[in-house]
C-alpha cells in the first residue's frame, strides 16, 4: 500500500505536532469542564465570589429531588416544559418537511427556486427570529391579531397566555428549522434510484403506493436520524422563549409555562448566583439526554 | 436523474390526473413561500415605519412614509452601538473561522494520514465526545473562562470554541477520501510531511475548506448563548446578544428592533443569496454524516 509514507518505522513527533494545537484546546474546554462540571456541582458557588464557596456535597442534587423545595418545582416544570414542546415541535419538523421535499423531488420546474426559499430562514439567527416572530405575535400592533380580527376570528394573548404562548413558540421554531430537515430528506430522496418507481408505475402502482412501499421503507434511516437529532435539537430550546415570552406566563404552583429547562439553567447560574446548583441540574439533564441517545441506539441498532 | 430518460405516459387518462396533481403542487409550494417570506417582509417593512404607523387601524404594507429615522437612531445611539457591535461580530466570526480552517484541518489530516501511537484512541475519544450534550458544558467553561481572565473579552468566543471535534471529523473524513497517490509520489520525492500537506494536501482540499470555512461563519456570527454569557459590557458585544440588549432597551419601539433584525439578518441574507446552492449543499452533506 502505503510504501513511501510508511517508510519512516521510527517514532516520529511531526504527526502530533500536526493535532497538538487541537488537542490542547479539546483538553481545556471538552476535556476538563467533564470532570470540573461534577466538582463544581457539589458546591454552593459563586464565580463573582470565590471566596465564598463551601462544599455542600450532594445538596444540589438532593434539593433537585426533594419534593418540597422550590428548586424541585421550578426545576421539573421546566423539564416538563421541555418535553411538551418536543412533543409538539417534533411531529410538525419532521411530517412538514418530508412533505415538502417529497413535493421538491417531483422534478417540476422550479423546484431549486422552492428549495433556497424554505432553507432561507435557517441561516438566520435565533435572536432575529425570535424577534420577529415576537413583533408579529404582540396584541398591540401585532400582524397575526389584526389579519384574524380582520377575518373575525378571536385574537388570544399570544405571548402571556396558555396554550398560546407554546404555541407561538413553536411556530417561530417549526419556520425557523424546517428547511433544515428539508434539505436533508431531500438528498436522502434523490439517492432513491429512479426505476424503482418507473417500475412501480408501470405495475399500476398509485402515488400513495409509491410513497408507502417505496420511499418511506427506504428512508426509514434517515427518518430515525432526523427524528432523534431534532427531538435533541428541540430539547436545547432557549433562544426562542427567552426573548418571544420569558418562560411567562408564571405557574401558580412556580417556574414558567415557557421556562424550558435550559432557561432554568441560565437563570440559575447566570443570572441568580447558584453555579453549583446550576452544574447539577445539567448533569441531570445530560444524563436524562444521553439515556434517551443511549436507548435509541440500542433500539435501532437491534432492529438492523 | 438523466434528463434524456423521461418517463413516458402510457395512457392519456393519466394527463388529467398528472395536471391535478402538479397543479396542486405549486398551489401548497406557493402557499408555503407566502408563510417563509412575509415575516421577512414585514420586518423589512416595519423598520422603514415611524412609530406612529405601527399601531395604527389598517396595516401598510408598504409604508405610508418610509423613513430611515429607526436605522439613525439605532445607529446613533450610544447605549445601543450596532455599529460597533457589527464589527465586533464581523472580526470574531472571521478571526474564529481562520484559525478553525488551519487547526482543524492540520488535525483532520494526522487523524486521516498520518501513522502514530494512539492515533485511533485519541480520535475515538474526540468522536466519543460529539455525543455529549453541550449543556454539561456551559458553567464550567464559563468558570474556566472567568478564571482565565476573557470575560468581556472576543479570546472568551474564540479559544472555547476551537475546541469543538467537528471540524476535525469533517477534514479527517475528506482527507480520507483523497486519492493517496499525489502524496505518495511527493514522499517518493523526498518531500517532509509539513511540504507534503501545504503543497499537495491543502491545494486539493479547497472546497472542504469552503465548505467548512461558511458552516463555521455561520455559525460563529449567529452563536447567541455563549455570546449572551462571556460579552457582557455592551462595547464589546456581539450582535446576537445585542438585539436581546435592543429589546430591553426599548419598549414598543419596534420599527427600531426591525431595523436592529434587519442589520443583523442582512449580511446572511445576501451570502445565502450568492452561495444559495453552496450552502443548502455544505448543509446536506455534513447533516447526514453528522
Amino acid at each position: 500500500m502505503s510504501v513511501a509514507l510508511a517508510r519512516k518505522r521510527k517514532f516520529s513527533l511531526t504527526p502530533y505536532l500536526f493535532i497538538l494545537p487541537h488537542l490542547i484546546f479539546f483538553a481545556v474546554f471538552v476535556g476538563y469542564p467533564f470532570f470540573s462540571g461534577l466538582y463544581i456541582s457539589f458546591f454552593q458557588y459563586d464565580y463573582l465570589r470565590p471566596e465564598a464557596t463551601v462544599f455542600v456535597g450532594l445538596q444540589n442534587y438532593l434539593d433537585l429531588f426533594n419534593a418540597g423545595s422550590v428548586k424541585f418545582i421550578e426545576f421539573w416544570n421546566s423539564v416538563r416544559v421541555t418535553v411538551t414542546f418536543v412533543f409538539w415541535s417534533v411531529p410538525f419538523l419532521v411530517l412538514i418537511p418530508l412533505g415538502l421535499a417529497v413535493m421538491l423531488n417531483s422534478k417540476l420546474k422550479g423546484m431549486t427556486f422552492f428549495r433556497a426559499v424554505f432553507f432561507s430562514p435557517w441561516v438566520l439567527s435565533c435572536a432575529v427570529i425570535s424577534l420577529i416572530w415576537w413583533w408579529i405575535f404582540q396584541s398591540q400592533g401585532g400582524l397575526l391579531n389584526y389579519y384574524l380580527k380582520l377575518w373575525g376570528f378571536d385574537t388570544p394573548r399570544w405571548l402571556s397566555t396558555m396554550p398560546y404562548a407554546m404555541i407561538s413558540i413553536v411556530v417561530a421554531t417549526v419556520w425557523w428549522t424546517m428547511g433544515y430537515n428539508m434539505v436533508i430528506f431531500l438528498a436522502a430522496l434523490q439517492d432513491i434510484p429512479t426505476d424503482l418507481y418507473e417500475a412501480a408505475e408501470v405495475d399500476g402502482a398509485n402515488a400513495w403506493q409509491r410513497f408507502s412501499r417505496i420511499t418511506l421503507p427506504l428512508l426509514q434511516p434517515v427518518l430515525v436520524f432526523i427524528i432523534i437529532t431534532t427531538i435533541i435539537a428541540s430539547f436545547n430550546l432557549l433562544g426562542q422563549p427567552m426573548m418571544m415570552t420569558r418562560g411567562a406566563p408564571a405557574q401558580p404552583t412556580g417556574g414558567g409555562a415557557t421556562e424550558p429547562v435550559m432557561l432554568r439553567i441560565f437563570t440559575e447560574g447566570f443570572v441568580r448566583p447558584f453555579q453549583g446548583s446550576a452544574a447539577a441540574m445539567s448533569v441531570v439533564v445530560a444524563i436524562m439526554m444521553m439515556t434517551f441517545s443511549f436507548v435509541n441506539f440500542r433500539l435501532f441498532r437491534q432492529r438492523d | 436523474m438523466n434528463p434524456n430518460k423521461t418517463t413516458r405516459r402510457p395512457v392519456s387518462g393519466y394527463r388529467v390526473q398528472e395536471f391535478v396533481n402538479r397543479a396542486l403542487i405549486y398551489l401548497t409550494l406557493s402557499l408555503v413561500t407566502l408563510v417563509v417570506i412575509i415575516p421577512l417582509i414585514w420586518m423589512f417593512s416595519t423598520s422603514f415605519k415611524l412609530k406612529s404607523q405601527l399601531f395604527t387601524k389598517e396595516i401598510y404594507w408598504i409604508p405610508k412614509q418610509i423613513t430611515l429615522e429607526n436605522y439613525e437612531k439605532i445607529l446613533n445611539n450610544p447605549s445601543t452601538p450596532i455599529g460597533r457591535w457589527f464589527m465586533n461580530s464581523l472580526f470574531v466570526a472571521s478571526v474564529t473561522t481562520v484559525l478553525k480552517l488551519v487547526i482543524d484541518s492540520l488535525a483532520g489530516y494526522a487523524y486521516a494520514r498520518l501513522d502514530f501511537p494512539g492515533r485511533k484512541q485519541i480520535f475515538g475519544l474526540l468522536i466519543a465526545t460529539l455525543f455529549l450534550p453541550g449543556v454539561m458544558f456551559l458553567v464550567p467553561n464559563f468558570v474556566t473562562v472567568a478564571n482565565l481572565g476573557m470575560l468581556n473579552k472576543f479570546s472568551g468566543v474564540i479559544i472555547p470554541s476551537l475546541a469543538s471535534v467537528f471540524g476535525v471529523y469533517f477534514m479527517r473524513q475528506f482527507f480520507e477520501s483523497l486519492p493517496k497517490e499525489l502524496e505518495e509520489a511527493a514522499a517518493i520525492d523526498g518531500a517532509n510531511r509539513l511540504q507534503i500537506f501545504f503543497m499537495i494536501a491543502l491545494p486539493l482540499s479547497k472546497p472542504a475548506l469552503a465548505t467548512l470555512a461558511v458552516i463555521e461563519f455561520l455559525a460563529s456570527w449567529n452563536d447567541f448563548l455563549w455570546a449572551l454569557l462571556v460579552l457582557k459590557d455592551r462595547a464589546v458585544q456581539t450582535l446576537q446578544p445585542g438585539l436581546r440588549t435592543l429589546q430591553g432597551a426599548y419598549t414598543s419601539e419596534y420599527g427600531l428592533m426591525m431595523a436592529g433584525a434587519v442589520i443583523v439578518a442582512v449580511p446572511v441574507l445576501i451570502l445565502y443569496i450568492f452561495l444559495q446552492r453552496f450552502i443548502v449543499q455544505s448543509v446536506a452533506t455534513t447533516g447526514l454524516k453528522g
